[in-house]
C-alpha cells in the first residue's frame, strides 16, 4: 500500500511537471521621448508542447503579442493574437516582419543600452499558466535584427 | 525579279525594325522595385519639416529623393525600412549623401514635428520627416495611393499601411516603388540607377 502511494506520488509529480521555456535574445526597440509603443523581440523554446497566451511589463501599461502581415499590395497589418503556439523543443522566433510583444502606453522612454523587464505568460499542456521573467535588452532604434 | 526583291524587303523590314528600336524615346532603366513609369498618380507633396518650412519636391532637385510614409508608434515596419534607407545611403558610399530620406508621417495626431525629428535622427541625422494636418496628409497619401487606416487596439490604436518607399530622380520624377522585403543590396541598385 506504502509502496503503491509513493509511485502514485512519483507519477503525479511527473505529470505536473511544467513546460520549461527558455527565451533567447529578448530585446526591445528604443523609443524618442514622447513614443509610446514599442516592439520587443525574442526567441522561445518549449520543453513540452505549450503556448503563449500574454505578457506584462512594469514599464508599460499595456502589453499584447501582435502579429505583423503583408499582403500582396504591400500592406502592413497589424492584429493582437490571443496565443502562439510552442511545440515541444521547437524555438519559435518573434522578429521583425513576424510576431512582437507590443509595449503600448509606455510609462518612460527606452533607452538604448539599458534593460526592462518583462514576464512571460505561457499556458502548459494542462492548462496551467506559468511566469516566465525575461530581462530585455534595449537596442538602438535602427537595429535590424 | 521576284528573287531580287525578296531580300531587299526583308532588308527594309529589319532595317525599320531597327530604326523603331531606336526611336523608343529612352532605354528604360531596368530596376530591382517597381517601375513607375507608368503610374497614374502625380507623387505631389507639400508638407512642413520640423522648422516649420514648407517643403515640396523642387526643394531637393539635384539629389535623389527617398521617401517613406510611416508613423513612430509602429513597432517593426517603419523602423525596418527606416534602417534599411540609412544601410542604403551607407552601400552607396560617396554618392550616398546624394540621397535625401523623407518620413512622411501618417499619424499627424500623435507624431509632432519634434517626435518625428528625434525620431529619424535615430536612424540618421540626414533624414528628414514631413508632417501635414489631417486632410493634408491623407491628400498626400492618396498622390501617391497610399493606403492607411487607425486600428484599435487596447485603449490606443495602431495603424495599417502601405510599405512602398518611393524614389525620385535628381530631376523630381518618381521613378521607382521600394519593396518592404527587397534587400539593401537592390534598393541601392535601383537608387544608383537613378544617380547615374
Amino acid at each position: 500500500m506504502h509502496r503503491c502511494l509513493i509511485a502514485l506520488t512519483a507519477l503525479l509529480i511527473a505529470a505536473s511537471v511544467h513546460a520549461e521555456v527558455t527565451v533567447q535574445d529578448p530585446w526591445v526597440r528604443a523609443t524618442v521621448p514622447g513614443q509610446k509603443t514599442s516592439g520587443a523581440f525574442l526567441q522561445l523554446t518549449s520543453s513540452t508542447d505549450a503556448t503563449l497566451v500574454g505578457a506584462r511589463s512594469p514599464v508599460a501599461g499595456i502589453v499584447e503579442i501582435h502579429e505583423m502581415a503583408m499582403d500582396d499590395n504591400m500592406t502592413m497589418r497589424m492584429r493582437a493574437v490571443k496565443a502562439i503556439p510552442l511545440p515541444a523543443g521547437q524555438a519559435v522566433a518573434l522578429k521583425p516582419g513576424g510576431y512582437h510583444v507590443m509595449l503600448m502606453d509606455l510609462k518612460e522612454t527606452m533607452q538604448a543600452g539599458k534593460t526592462v523587464k518583462l514576464t512571460l505568460v505561457v499556458k502548459d499542456g494542462k492548462g496551467e499558466l506559468e511566469d516566465v521573467d525575461v530581462e530585455v535588452q534595449v537596442k538602438p532604434l535602427g537595429s535590424k535584427l | 525579279m521576284n528573287d531580287l526583291h525578296f531580300p531587299t524587303r526583308r532588308t527594309l523590314l529589319l532595317g525599320g525594325l531597327a530604326l523603331l528600336a531606336g526611336c523608343d524615346h529612352q532605354p528604360r532603366a531596368s530596376f530591382k522595385g517597381v517601375d513607375l513609369a507608368d503610374a497614374t498618380y502625380s507623387g505631389a507633396f507639400r508638407l512642413q519639416d520640423p522648422q516649420g518650412h514648407e517643403r515640396t519636391i523642387a526643394d531637393y532637385r539635384g539629389r535623389v529623393v527617398l521617401l517613406h510614409f510611416g508613423f513612430t508608434q509602429c513597432p517593426d515596419a517603419c523602423p525596418t525600412a527606416l534602417a534599411r534607407a540609412a544601410q542604403m545611403r551607407h552601400l552607396l558610399g560617396k554618392d550616398g549623401e546624394l540621397v535625401q530620406v523623407l518620413f512622411v508621417t501618417l499619424d499627424p495626431e500623435r507624431d509632432t514635428p519634434q517626435m518625428l525629428k528625434e525620431y529619424t535622427a535615430a536612424f540618421d541625422p540626414s533624414f528628414i520627416p514631413l508632417w501635414g494636418d489631417p486632410q493634408t496628409t491623407k491628400a498626400t497619401a492618396d498622390n501617391f495611393k497610399v493606403f492607411y487606416r487607425k486600428v484599435p487596439t487596447g485603449s490606443s490604436y495602431t495603424m495599417d499601411h502601405s510599405l512602398l518607399s518611393y524614389a525620385f530622380d535628381p530631376r523630381g520624377h518618381l521613378r521607382v516603388a521600394l519593396r518592404h522585403n527587397m534587400a539593401a543590396e537592390d534598393c541601392a541598385h535601383d537608387l544608383r540607377q537613378l544617380l547615374a
